[in-house]
């Protein structure tokens, strides 16, 4: 049944998240929407010697798409930025614990699409 | 006396209308009884309607109008009678007034390309009111911007219906359409299309009025309200997907460019020129969708048979229930005119700061059917300060049972996110 998603995993991080906030300076960051319900994800990351130091996300959303943000930057901390480029769908979904129905994939995996987003795209340089 | 939260027995047997609604009957073993509570973005189909399509296509399909064989004289026959029944059901001088269309969009488009290119020009201001569906806003913006017209937005009154005294204000900008809904798709409100009509022609403008909610749930009568189009879709009203009507005066409707061009719609074609149909012909170019149009009159006939008043009863003694049943439900606020007699059977509300798309989720774990998001209302939406709302909406086949099952579902949300 669908009901089985909240379970305590994903009402804990809702209620609790790890990492909530933004980073500035930063040295990778990007946002995104799901337009079928409203998540706004956006996550930052800074680096030190290709290892993930420090990362915040921010937003708003659904339980499924906020909670699977926190568990997801708790996933990458100390990570180096390889091992964040090599994330899969399926390592978060496999963090999370619970099955994901279809209608649900987006929202869960938003915080994924968001971060990869970012790594792959140009670092900023915080020394301007 | 009874209280808005005894269960009442209202006007229609919806149980045994509900019997008559094959999906509604589905047995599934793995889940509880289907309370289907999103008519208002498309209506189940009773069988009737869905015998009516089936029949079409075993018995008689056959592309209309132009074949001298039976098949295709019982098509076109049956198609010219579903126009008839449409006609009627709406109040229509005369069949030659409806057009039939795909959906409610499709028959906006029309009016914003075929009238609208034809008589808006750069300066013209349209009016349109900030509770319209994006369906009868973004035909106005495409106008807009290939014309220069202008768009303003009519205010609503803090219990969100047309304020009045603002669209009066409004009227003396002389502008030459408005464009507004007659019952809204998220706050349910019913507005008063006859007196908003009278004031804009006697302001000089033109009245395109929505009626993809109204058609479905009152009796209507163009002729008394008065509008110069209706737009209206038939999956809303137990209709096929796929069908739909423009209702437009006939005096319109004749001085109208065609919108779509090709076979259907022409009388005489040179390699580079062609003349064109009169009537709705003119604005029905190629194959239409004549079984979904035989299914929509089919569907006028079952609601017919029903009786539009009973139906409009029905629903606003449903709405009466669920107000009130919805009030228990802790941290559960409710969006929209509290008078029902002001209000159609549709319930937009947010539940504490359980994002919609939640709420829906676990009410869809329960069995019970509704929307959750914007509902296509963005700029209500921003009106409101809000981002989504979970809306339920009611319709012939919807009884208290299912109101019951909402307001359960809902505690439960509630618990789960330890709201209550």
């Amino acid at each position: 049944m669908a009901d089985s998603i909240y379970r305590e995993i994903i009402l804990d991080h809702y209620r609790n998240p790890r990492n909530r906030g933004m980073l500035d300076p930063h040295d990778y960051s990007a946002e995104d929407v799901n337009p079928l319900c409203g998540d706004e994800i956006r996550i930052d990351v800074r680096a030190t010697d290709g290892k993930v130091d420090e990362i915040k996300f921010s937003g708003r959303g659904c339980a499924v798409s906020q909670a699977s943000a926190s568990i997801l930057t708790e996933m990458v901390e100390g990570m180096t930025i390889d091992e964040v480029k090599a994330l899969t769908k399926d390592d978060l979904l496999e963090e999370i614990g619970i099955p994901v129905s279809p209608a649900r994939m987006k929202c869960a995996l938003l915080s994924l699409k968001v971060l990869k987003s970012g790594i792959y795209g140009i670092p900023q340089d915080d020394e301007l | 006396m009874s209280t808005t939260t005894d269960r009442p027995t209202t006007s229609l047997d919806a149980e045994a209308i509900r019997a008559e609604f094959p999906i509604l009957n589905q047995q599934d073993d793995a889940r509880p009884r289907l309370a289907f509570l999103d008519s208002a973005a498309s209506s189940q189909k009773p069988a009737a309607v869905i015998e009516a399509l089936s029949n079409y296509y075993e018995h008689y399909n056959a592309n209309i109008h132009r074949g001298v064989y039976h098949l295709s004289e019982m098509a076109t026959s049956k198609y010219e009678e579903a126009r008839h029944l449409v006609a009627s059901f709406i109040g229509a001088a005369s069949p030659r007034e409806v057009i039939f269309v795909r959906n409610t969009t499709e028959a906006i488009n029309l009016v914003a390309q075929s009238w609208g290119r034809a008589n808006i020009v750069a300066g013209d201001l349209i009016l349109v009111s900030l509770m319209e569906h994006h369906s009868n806003l973004v035909p106005w913006h495409l106008l807009a911007a290939a014309t220069g017209a202008r768009i303003k937005g009519i205010p609503l009154t803090a219990d969100l219906q047309i304020d009045m005294p603002a669209y009066d204000e409004l009227l003396k900008e002389e502008p030459k359409l408005v464009a507004v809904t007659h019952v809204s798709n998220s706050i349910g409100t019913i507005n008063d299309v006859k007196s908003i009509t009278a004031k804009a022609h006697a302001a000089g403008a033109i009245v395109l009025v929505d009626g993809a909610q109204s058609a479905p749930h009152l009796p209507l009568d163009v002729q008394n309200i008065g509008c110069d189009f209706l737009a209206f879709s038939g999956h809303k009203m137990l209709g096929p997907m796929g069908s739909g009507a423009l209702y437009g005066k006939r005096s319109l409707l004749d001085a109208m460019p065609p919108y779509m061009g090709g076979g259907g719609m022409i009388k005489k074609v040179r390699i580079d020129s062609s003349t064109y149909q009169d009537g709705p012909a003119r604005f029905e170019a190629g194959t239409p969708a004549v079984g979904d149009a035989i299914g929509l009159g089919a569907a006028v006939e079952y609601l017919n048979r029903i009786g539009m008043d009973a139906v409009r009863e029905h629903e606003r003694e449903l709405l009466l229930y669920a107000m009130g049943r919805l009030d228990e439900v802790a941290g559960l606020i409710q969006y929209g005119a509290r008078d029902a007699s002001v209000r159609s059977g549709v319930i937009s509300f947010t539940l504490s700061d359980i994002h919609a798309h939640d709420v829906a989720a676990i009410l869809d774990s329960d069995n019970v059917a509704v929307r959750a998001g914007h509902h296509c209302n963005q700029p209500l939406m921003d009106h409101l300060g809000i981002v989504s709302t979970t809306r339920a909406s009611f319709y012939v086949y919807n009884t208290p049972q299912d109101v019951d099952q909402l307001v359960e579902a809902l505690n439960k949300a509630n618990k789960i996110f330890e709201i209550a």
